[in-house]
């Protein structure tokens, strides 16, 4: 595969939200505003591009015995990272994050790409495929969060849009986060005529 | 066989090297961004403005007009301790925060010079979580509630979390707290609270449980500072 095509296959076709339904969790608990989101989207990015990067650098070495616990290391080491980061410069959004951010050590994109991406292609693919599904990951979390964030409390990064009184709890709440995302997965399957086997 | 070993302890260390580095780097920026934050707290529990604040602006606000006093359990100001010395023991059951210094227990409290407002810090039990905030009172007669903010709990968005909205917190400000000589507290009331009642708020519906953990802390932890309050009323 070309290194284009590994970087823009996850955007969309291969998304590991709707194509693959990786990341489900995270996706219905940090999409409540779009902040959030961002943020969440920055966060799993570098991981998941750093993780992968780093495991390609190493998948010659890493004894297949114990593979599974050095790409563990390698990514709890970076998430925390991430998490000490946030703490110290966004510490508003990292509060709001709470458990989230260090739930990525558990998130099935950054360690499914790591096994069954990083470990058999070279650097710069890795990098691009980690990027590529970060950013996928991202994009679909982001849309979900200005949907939810529209209508559960009527702004878009904070500015007033809809008025108060259109206010919709249920957006707010875990459901509303299934709906929306059920929604898209409807959408993007009837249009490419996926159909699970 | 030896070569995984050699392999999983060289990431770990290299691990553990970046892990320190980068948590010894920025320790400094937490510690400030969590006393900013719980400046930030104490501030709008007594109804300052702080949305246009900047991080200068809140120490500034608070070296020029916030003291903090430590009182002991008689309600007597202790000088010689400050409130960095004490101890924070959480009761993970009750979520009731006590504060000790050489296992003697002590009580913190801020006061506003500029308004006259005194300021405690009021934890308990909602339905999942521990609740944390603060409770302003008018230092004339330390029974007008002032304003009363939560800043860290864990309840179901859109029922129990309005405890941290504006509209749930402003229906506290100008209630007492004292029924002539008795400390009588605050109560949420379940639904709309009798609009002549200067002693209950409105409920949140569908949130009961944190709504009375709301009462249940309030009368616990203001009953604390009630030795306090008495030597100073008049």
């Amino acid at each position: 595969m070309k290194l284009k095509e590994t970087f823009i296959d996850p955007l969309v076709d291969n998304n590991p939200i709707t194509r693959q339904v990786l990341g489900i969790c995270s996706a219905l608990a940090v999409t409540v505003k779009v902040e959030q989101a961002l943020v969440m989207t920055l966060a799993l990015t570098f991981v998941v591009t750093m993780s992968n990067t780093i495991i390609s650098l190493l998948r010659k070495n890493i004894p297949s015995s114990i593979r599974i616990i050095v790409q563990l290391t390698v990514i709890s080491t970076l998430v925390s990272l991430i998490d000490i980061f946030l703490g110290a410069y966004l510490y508003d959004v990292s509060k709001s994050l709470s458990v989230f951010v260090s739930l990525i050590i558990t998130n099935c994109i950054v360690m499914g790409r790591a096994d069954a991406f990083a470990m058999q292609n070279g650097l710069k693919e890795s990098f691009m495929d980690g990027l590529g599904n970060g950013l996928g990951y991202g994009g679909i979390l982001i849309i979900v969060a200005a949907f939810r964030e529209l209508l559960g409390f009527g702004t878009l990064l904070d500015y007033r849009i809809l008025p108060e009184f259109m206010n919709n709890g249920l957006m707010i709440l875990a459901p509303g986060a299934f709906i929306i995302l059920g929604l898209i997965i409807w959408a993007q399957r009837s249009i490419t005529q996926f159909v699970e086997d | 066989m030896r070569n995984k070993y050699i392999f999983i302890l060289t990431i770990t260390i290299i691990s553990s090297f970046f892990l320190s580095l980068a948590s010894e780097g920025f320790k400094e920026l937490k510690r400030k961004n969590i006393e900013i934050d719980k400046k930030k707290n104490i501030l709008s529990a007594i109804g300052v403005a702080i949305d246009n604040f900047t991080v200068d602006d809140i120490d500034e606000y608070f070296q020029s007009n916030i003291d903090s006093l430590i009182i002991n359990i008689d309600g007597l100001v202790v000088n010689n301790i400050s409130i960095e010395d004490l101890n924070e023991v959480e009761n993970k059951s009750t979520g009731e925060v006590r504060y000790f210094y050489e296992n003697n227990e002590f009580l913190p409290l801020y006061v506003e010079t500029k308004e006259n407002v005194i300021i405690m810090p009021i934890s308990g039990k909602g339905l999942w979580s521990s609740l944390f905030g603060y409770f302003a009172l008018d230092a004339d007669n330390y029974s007008t509630v002032k304003g009363i903010t939560f800043y860290a709990h864990a309840e179901t968005p859109g029922l129990g979390a309005e405890i941290s909205k504006k509209w749930f917190q402003d229906n506290f400000v100008n209630k007492e707290i004292y029924e002539k000589n008795n400390l009588k507290s605050i109560s949420v009331a379940k639904g709309k609270a009798d609009e002549n009642s200067k002693y209950e708020v409105d409920g949140i519906s569908g949130a009961t449980i944190t709504s009375n953990g709301v009462t249940t802390l309030l009368s616990r932890d203001l009953r604390r500072y009630e030795p306090y309050f008495y030597k100073n009323r008049r």
